[in-house]
């Protein structure tokens, strides 16, 4: 019995091990696995059954069959709608994300230069409303907008247009709800780096005759790159798949590629389609996703 | 006078543009008329009828019930990988586990969501599970996503602990084991509370991972709040915002001034180091 106990801890792995297995191996099973599960399905075609798509890989009377279709990318290629919607999300990601950094930058510039019992409330304050609900946040905009919205009631009370504006199903109130909701991910990594630029450095640049604007472009913004970086990267990336804005603000000439691909999914039933546009989604955004990752991993492994 | 800096004057307005549109949420969910821009006098009939609506109540639930096991499962997952990062030396293991638990922080949720639903397919094919999707799976799809969240915020603290306690503990004789639970976990523990908080409440928002890897048996509140919203505004909505408002700004509040008072305490009782 003993032996047989014995011989059995063995087989179990040591502690160490299975620190690191069990995170690894979740990881490996529901991140990594689904993401060849894509691209397998992306070379499958559609067809009236469930699952709703054609085997790829098949095993009868001893012979493996593995069907490549490349059909969906060719047509990802040729169908105008899908190459327009790709550059639309860029563009819209690319415009909010500036937005973000000119507005979020000198907010997480103000933060930093606070007093520390302050900065701990303000962080809070910028924080608070990204924990409610995306979902109510970006309704909020609904009412605002909407042509008999409280924003052009406004407006016209006070005289400045004779007309209502059209701002509601058009880009640009999609750009204002990523700006909305993505703004305190921006001001987050701005004011961590923010906060830990060397005060004397500022002193030394005044000290030598530089004036604070100058002091400004060639000291602080070059330091804080990595922030801006950080920033930038944990807006575009998410703004660029993003679903729930241009379905809730945007019109029908809002093409985005979250949008497209939930309405091939959702309503046309072509998994292998939306398989094959989140495959070219994932190329398209691997450049911002690898500039990301690489400044996150150097400040998670960074030994103080 | 003074004229205030730049920064400041972009801070107040940046903070305005952040809470005005809160602050008309909570303020026509007092509002009589059913047109959410026309003001038709104070009345709390939304309230009432947000309470009497079974379905609103139920996905409630079960968007409380899958939050509190993705947050859970999300700690235990996060936090070692955080211990794996920051205490494991470096091998390709190391990098391999770091790079995959920081991408779904920046990974789109359209992608993540297909890419899990693709899996319970095949799973259901392969081995037969999960045959209904439905809280369970949705459970492993926020685990996974909430887990990227909770190590990022663990291991900046794992990183501030100070190492030669551990190490102390280990050439008494503690075992790692004893080590982890007697020495970094009380240690570590503020962390573990603020990632699972955290997790809680991205589990309790998410909306388009679950309705991927939803079946037709579980409706959480966002894909409720979503089918409404999406017919148009209503007040109803209204007054729901404003409940998640008033309790998110609640905790926070309190979360903020246990830190406070636990602050000063520890000031207090260390007076020569300020």
């Amino acid at each position: 019995m003993s032996k047989l106990a014995h011989k059995l801890t063995k087989l179990v792995p040591k502690g160490r091990t299975l620190v690191f297995a069990i995170p690894f191996v979740w990881l490996l099973l529901f991140f990594l696995l689904p993401f060849a599960l894509v691209l397998k399905i992306s070379f499958s075609s559609a067809a009236i059954s469930i699952p709703p798509y054609q085997p790829v890989i098949q095993y009868a009377s001893d012979t493996l069959t593995l069907v490549m279709n490349f059909g969906n990318f060719l047509f990802l290629a040729t169908d105008s709608l899908y190459v327009s919607a790709y550059w639309g999300s860029l563009k819209i990601a690319f415009i909010s994300t500036l937005v973000c950094l000119l507005i979020g930058y000198p907010m997480a510039y103000a933060i930093a230069r606070m007093p520390v019992q302050t900065q701990v409330v303000l962080l809070l304050l910028v924080m608070l409303p990204s924990w409610t609900s995306f979902l109510i946040r970006v309704y909020a905009w609904m009412g605002i907008l909407s042509n008999q919205g409280l924003l052009n009631n406004f407006l016209l009370w006070l005289g400045v247009i004779k007309e209502p504006l059209r701002i509601m199903n058009t880009n640009i109130a999609v750009i204002i709800g990523i700006v909305y909701a993505y703004l305190p991910f921006m001001i987050l990594p701005l004011y961590a780096n923010l906060v830990k630029l060397d005060r004397s450095l500022l002193e030394a640049a005044s000290d030598l005759g530089s004036r604070s604007i100058n002091t400004f472009w060639k000291v602080t913004l070059p330091l804080s790159k990595g922030g801006v970086i950080a920033g930038s990267m944990l807006v575009f990336i998410p703004a660029v798949g993003e679903f729930v804005i241009p379905e809730l603000l945007g019109g029908p000439d809002t093409l985005m590629i979250g949008k497209v691909l939930w309405e091939e999914f959702f309503n046309n039933r072509d998994w292998p389609v939306a398989s094959a546009l989140a495959i070219v989604m994932l190329g398209i955004l691997i450049i911002p996703i690898t500039l990301f990752h690489r400044y996150q991993s150097r400040e998670l492994e960074k030994s103080e | 006078m003074k004229k205030p800096h730049f920064s400041t004057v972009m801070l107040v307005l940046g903070l305005l543009f952040l809470y005005v549109p809160m602050f008309i949420l909570v303020f026509y969910s007092f509002n009589a008329s059913r047109l959410v821009t026309v003001w038709a006098g104070f009345s709390t009939r939304w309230y009432f009828e947000l309470f009497r609506d079974q379905q609103l109540l139920s996905a409630i639930w079960t968007s409380l019930k899958i939050a509190f096991y993705s947050a859970s499962m999300a700690v235990c997952i996060g936090t070692l990988a955080a211990f794996v990062m920051t205490r494991f030396r470096r091998f390709r293991g190391r990098t391999a586990l770091s790079s995959m638990i920081t991408a779904p922080l920046v990974m789109p949720e359209v992608i993540t969501g297909l890419s899990l639903l693709l899996l319970f397919v095949h799973m259901a094919q392969i081995i037969g599970w999960p045959a209904d999707r439905g809280i369970a799976t949705i459970w492993i799809a926020h685990t996974t996503f909430c887990s990227a969240y909770v190590a990022v915020v663990v291991s900046s603290r794992l990183r501030e602990v100070d190492l030669s306690i551990e190490e102390a503990a280990m050439d008494l004789g503690a075992t790692p084991f004893k080590t982890f639970f007697l020495i970094t976990l009380p240690m570590i523990a503020p962390a573990l509370v603020s990632g699972w908080l955290l997790a809680f409440t991205l589990s309790l928002d998410d909306l388009v991972i679950a309705s991927f890897v939803s079946g037709p048996g579980a409706t959480t509140l966002p894909m409720l709040v979503f089918s409404s919203v999406r017919l148009g505004v209503s007040p109803k909505i209204n007054a729901l915002a404003t409940l998640i408002i008033l309790a998110v700004s609640l905790a926070a509040f309190i979360a903020w001034y246990l830190m406070r008072r636990s602050e000063e305490k520890r000031r207090r009782q260390l007076p020569d180091l300020e």
